[in-house]
Order: C-alpha cells, then sequence, then structure tokens
C-alpha cells in the first residue's frame, strides 16, 4: 500500500462512524441533492441555507477539539469574531479588487490562529483541563465581546473601519472573484451557496482523513487518558495546542463566510448566548463524530430559525431543553444514537462492542 | 555504566520527607524489584524516576545521562517504559487501537498491522482485538498495557504492582512474561507486593522503610533478614526508633 492510497484510505477509520459502499453512496446521493437543490429552490432560501453552512465550519472545529480532544471550549466564538471583525478591517481599508477580499479570508483566518496559539499556548503549556479550561475560554470570549461593545466612538477605528460598538461593523465587500468580464460579487445567493459547499465537502474530508490519522489516534488518546497518552513518549501539550489552533481556524473561517454573508458583524456574536450556542448544536449532534455534528448542527439551526420565524420568544429555551435531554437520555448525542439505532440491523454486532 | 542510579534522592511535601536520600543502583539486564510496607515511599520514588514528580535534591541518571529535570514522555523518548498500578489503558478503544496508538510511531506503516498481530498473539488477545478495552478481564487489562509498555521496545521497563488484583495463575504467567522480556534484553524495575511474583523473577531486591533504603541483596539474604521481616509485621527495631526520634 503507497503513501498516497493510505492517505485515502483514512477517510474512514475506527474515529469515524460511516463506512463501505453503503455510506459513500449515500454521502454521493446527499452531494447530489445539495448541488441540485439550488435548482428547485429561490435565491433567497438558498442565501439562507448558505447561513447555516457558514457555522458548521465552527461547529466541525469544536467537535475536534471536544468530541475528539476532550477539551471543552467555549473559544469558538472568540476566534469567530476574531476573524470576522479582522476581515471587515481588511476589506474596508483595501477593498475587493483582485480578489483581495480572499487574501482577507486568509488573513483573517490566521489571525485568528495566531491568537488561538497564544491563547493555547498558555492553556496547554500550563495543564489547565477539565472544567478550569471552559472557565478560561469563556472569560477570553466575553471581555472580548464587552471590549468591542465599548468601541462606539469615532476614535475607535483603524484606517477607513469604524468598528461602532453594539452597532456592529458593516459595508465590508462580500467575498468577490475576480474574473475577466467583471468580478463576481458573492452575495447570499447560489454562486455563494457552490463555494461554501464546495469548502465544507473539503473541510469535512480532510477532518475525516485528519481523525483516523497517526494524529487523530493521539487525540482520542489524550481524551481517553492523557496521563497514559504521555507515558507513550507523545508530548501531548502540542497535540492539544494543535487542535485548538485546527479547530480555532475552522471557527475564523466561519466568521469571515458570515461577516461576508451579511455584510455585517457585532460584539454579540462573542456574548454569552452565542458562545453556547455552539455547545448546543455539537453535543445535541453528537460530539464525538464529525458526520453527527454536521448533520446535527444543521438540524438544530433549522429548528431554531423555524422556531424564532414563527414568532416564538422561546427558541433559546428550547434549545436548552434540547442540551438538557440530550445530557440526560443520549448523551453521545442525539443523531448520534439515531445514526447507531439506523446502522445497527447492517453492521454485525462485535463481542463487547459498546 | 548502570542502566538506571539515582543519587542522593529526595522528595519532601510539605513537612513529610517521603524520599529521603535514596541511592539506587540498577545494572542493565537486571530484575530489580522495589518492596516494601505501605507508606514506605515505594510509588514516590517510581514518580521521581518517571519525571511526574521532580526531586526536592538529588540525580536521577539512566545511561549515564542526568535526566533530573526532563519531563516524563522526553524520559519515555529516551528508552523507558512503565506500567501502571492501575491498569492504564484507553477502556473506550478497541485492543487492537490501544497498540496501535502506542506503536504507530516505533514501526513503519506498512510494517505496523503485522507487529500489532504479533504483539496481540504474544499478550493472548488475538481473540478480542475488536473488543473494547475496557471490557477486558482485569487481568487481560494489565496484560494490554505491559503489552503497550513493552512495543516501545523500551531499555528499561518500570511495572507498578504489574500483579495487582491477578490469580495465582496469572500472576505466575505475567512472573514468566517478564523473564521472557528480560532474556530479550530488557531491563526491569517492579514494585510489588508479591513475594510469590518477587522471588520468581528478581535478581535483585531493595527494602525501601519511611523514605529510605532499608536492606538490599538477594530474595534470599531479604527474606533471611530479621529487621526487614520485623518492619513488615509493623515493629520497628531499636534503630529505627531511635532514627524517628532524632527527626521528631
Amino acid at each position: 500500500m503507497n503513501a498516497l492510497s493510505r492517505f485515502f484510505s483514512r477517510l474512514e477509520g475506527p474515529q469515524t462512524l460511516g463506512r463501505g459502499p453503503g455510506f459513500w453512496i449515500g454521502f454521493l446521493v446527499v452531494l447530489a441533492g445539495a448541488c441540485a437543490y439550488p435548482l428547485f429552490s429561490d435565491g433567497y432560501t438558498v442565501g439562507n441555507t448558505v447561513y447555516f453552512f457558514t457555522w458548521i465550519f465552527m461547529a466541525l472545529g469544536l467537535c475536534l477539539i471536544w468530541g475528539y480532544g476532550g477539551a471543552l471550549s467555549f473559544g469558538q466564538t472568540a476566534f469567530f469574531g476574531i476573524a470576522g471583525y479582522s476581515y471587515g478591517i481588511l476589506t474596508i481599508n483595501f477593498g475587493a479588487a483582485y480578489g483581495f477580499t480572499f487574501v482577507a479570508l486568509l488573513i483573517a483566518i490566521g489571525i485568528a490562529a495566531l491568537f488561538a496559539a497564544l491563547l493555547g499556548y498558555f492553556l496547554f503549556f500550563g495543564r489547565i483541563s477539565g472544567v478550569f479550561l471552559g472557565i478560561v475560554t469563556l472569560s477570553v470570549t466575553l471581555v472580548l465581546e464587552r471590549f468591542m461593545a465599548q468601541t462606539a466612538g469615532p476614535e475607535w477605528k483603524i484606517g477607513a473601519a469604524r468598528l461602532n460598538g453594539f452597532n456592529g461593523m458593516s459595508n465590508m465587500p462580500p467575498l468577490t472573484v475576480p474574473w475577466p468580464g467583471g468580478d463576481i460579487v458573492l452575495f447570499p445567493d447560489v454562486q455563494l451557496y457552490y463555494v461554501v459547499l464546495g469548502l465544507l465537502v473539503l473541510v469535512y474530508l480532510g477532518l475525516r482523513i485528519l481523525v483516523n490519522s497517526p494524529f487523530g489516534n493521539v487525540l482520542v488518546a489524550i481524551r481517553e487518558n492523557p496521563e497514559r497518552a504521555e507515558m507513550l513518549g507523545y508530548d501531548i501539550r502540542k497535540y492539544q495546542l494543535g487542535t485548538f489552533v485546527i479547530g480555532a481556524a475552522l471557527a475564523g473561517l466561519s466568521g469571515v463566510l458570515y461577516t461576508s454573508w451579511g455584510q455585517y458583524i457585532t460584539p454579540s456574536s462573542m456574548g454569552m448566548t452565542a458562545a453556547a450556542l455552539p455547545i448546543v448544536w455539537v453535543a445535541v449532534g453528537g460530539r464525538s463524530d464529525l458526520t453527527t455534528t454536521l448533520v446535527g448542527t444543521l438540524t438544530v439551526l433549522a429548528v431554531f430559525q423555524a422556531l424564532t420565524i414563527h414568532g416564538s420568544q422561546y427558541a433559546l429555551v428550547v434549545m436548552g431543553i434540547m442540551l438538557v435531554l440530550t445530557v440526560l437520555l443520549a448523551p453521545r448525542g442525539l443523531i448520534y444514537a439515531l445514526a447507531r439505532l439506523i446502522a445497527r440491523p447492517f453492521t454485525k454486532r462485535q463481542p463487547g462492542d459498546a | 555504566m548502570p542502566m538506571l542510579q539515582t543519587i542522593g534522592l529526595n522528595k519532601r511535601f510539605g513537612g513529610l520527607h517521603v524520599t529521603n536520600n535514596v541511592d539506587l543502583t540498577l545494572e542493565a539486564g537486571e530484575v530489580h524489584c522495589l518492596i516494601g510496607p505501605n507508606g514506605a515511599g515505594k510509588s514516590t520514588l517510581f514518580r521521581l524516576i518517571l519525571g511526574e514528580h521532580l526531586p526536592s535534591s538529588g540525580a536521577i541518571l539512566f545511561g549515564g545521562e542526568d535526566i533530573t529535570g526532563l519531563k516524563p514522555f522526553q524520559r519515555i523518548r529516551r528508552g523507558m517504559s512503565v506500567k501502571f498500578q492501575v491498569p492504564g489503558i484507553f477502556k473506550a478503544l478497541s485492543v487492537r487501537q490501544n497498540l496501535e496508538i502506542a506503536m504507530q510511531h516505533h514501526y513503519p506503516p506498512a510494517a505496523l498491522g503485522e507487529e500489532i498481530d504479533r504483539l496481540l498473539a504474544f499478550l493472548n488477545l488475538t481473540a478480542d482485538s475488536t473488543r473494547l478495552a475496557g471490557n477486558l478481564s482485569h487481568g487481560q487489562k494489565q496484560w494490554l498495557e505491559i503489552g503497550m509498555a513493552v512495543s516501545l521496545k523500551p531499555r528499561l521497563l518500570l511495572l507498578d504492582e504489574p500483579t495487582a488484583g491477578m490469580s495465582p495463575e496469572e500472576t505466575f504467567a505475567t512472573g514468566e512474561m517478564v523473564k521472557r522480556l528480560n532474556a530479550e534484553g530488557m531491563t526491569v524495575l517492579a514494585v510489588e507486593h508479591d513475594m510469590a511474583f518477587v522471588r520468581q523473577v528478581a535478581h535483585k531486591v531493595t527494602v525501601l522503610h519511611l523514605g529510605r533504603v532499608f536492606a538490599q541483596g538477594s530474595i534470599d539474604e531479604i527474606v533471611a533478614n530479621e529487621d526487614v521481616a520485623a518492619i513488615y509485621l509493623g515493629q520497628t527495631t531499636a534503630h529505627e526508633t531511635a532514627h524517628e526520634a532524632a527527626h521528631a
């Protein structure tokens, strides 16, 4: 088996649900459906679907940090906000010509990742774990929100970009593809849909390969028993930091896509509610698997929006109840439990399988 | 050159002097057992050697290199490996994956599967390879962890009560396993209560008492030592009483 085929064989493995031709045929059918979907829908609905998609990157990042690495982080929205604001500041100052929006996207993600590396260094090399990791990351997120909230005055600007406090930063250009016949501006419509869908497939498959690689092996080993993992010669701090940074970069990608999608970002995207929601999506879906996280996030977002649209002011309360029910009834996630139930008749049970 | 040497090793927790000026030497190729009554400081000494605790003073040499300030994973990479008292395995993962995690950086990817199969056979776990490690019997868990420790091909294997909770048959089988590993060139340091096991495997025995090296020698010499018998019966010798009085 050469290196390349070994690389692709990691698309399935012990760390991911779904294997064999059946799963991949299902995957292609869903993908084909997702590709065909704009043909049967209107621009507004497709744009709304993109909005759902933008959050999934952050959820997958949290799935990696928490579900696979065992470190509960409330910091995802901080990195989301940092990248979102960075994208806004860069593009408001330098415009959208010559494909600069995509350069800004990369720089913004880089800034979020750098911040995560700095914070993660102190967290993991300071051996902070468990509930304290959650407390510190939540505090950092809330401090950032508070800080951005007090930037309403005109003195708070970077170049041409006003930070604008709680009113939020707006009017940054959307992602723009340079094109010979005139730039293609990716407004929340069919074109942006395909770009984000492409990114989603890429990130999902890339993460599947990552978690089934030797790196992923060490990651779950740290979740299961950090002392043993270290006593096998692994510098677990480096693995935790690496995971934290990858997860933060994905949150950053979400932040940029969100900001570009609505041409708008506010401090409340880093607030208490915003910081708690990714935890709910990932927990309800099933944090220990990428696929259940993806499906769970989409489901919860759709339910949340349906509730909000139909005038219920209790959407957040319902979210809370969903989280509590998950913890009580299906601690590994509702979608995860459902997936196991569906898969049961088709798989031979291994002796001692959980 | 000794495989492992501790020189004037001290560890204090507040006012408690848990490791008191311990000089311990392990020659390459020997099986060395560390015994002593509860509270003698065996576990602390073990953790000092592993780097989980840092000594208050003194030095630890491994193959002649001073490793006193190194982190645990750095010591492991230099050729140490450990089996904990409570089986330190990855319970929610399969037996095979447990071994894969231990071995993945020690073998080329193409040969890894075969090496895991070989180790599974050595551990009598071939039939259980797809089971979750948490569902194994206690003895099997102990063996799985010994397997993970051994798979790193260490120069020095540290065993913390390897036979705790095992039946006499399992204890004997574990002893034979240790002897086989030693015959392949592995130096072994074991903390152990089970005297049958110590007799089965040990070339040399060190008795710890109140944090200090109390006696050292072959198993026969130790068994014949009346002072050792006395401390195990909970009596302190006249010498001990005087020592404690001096410290009080």
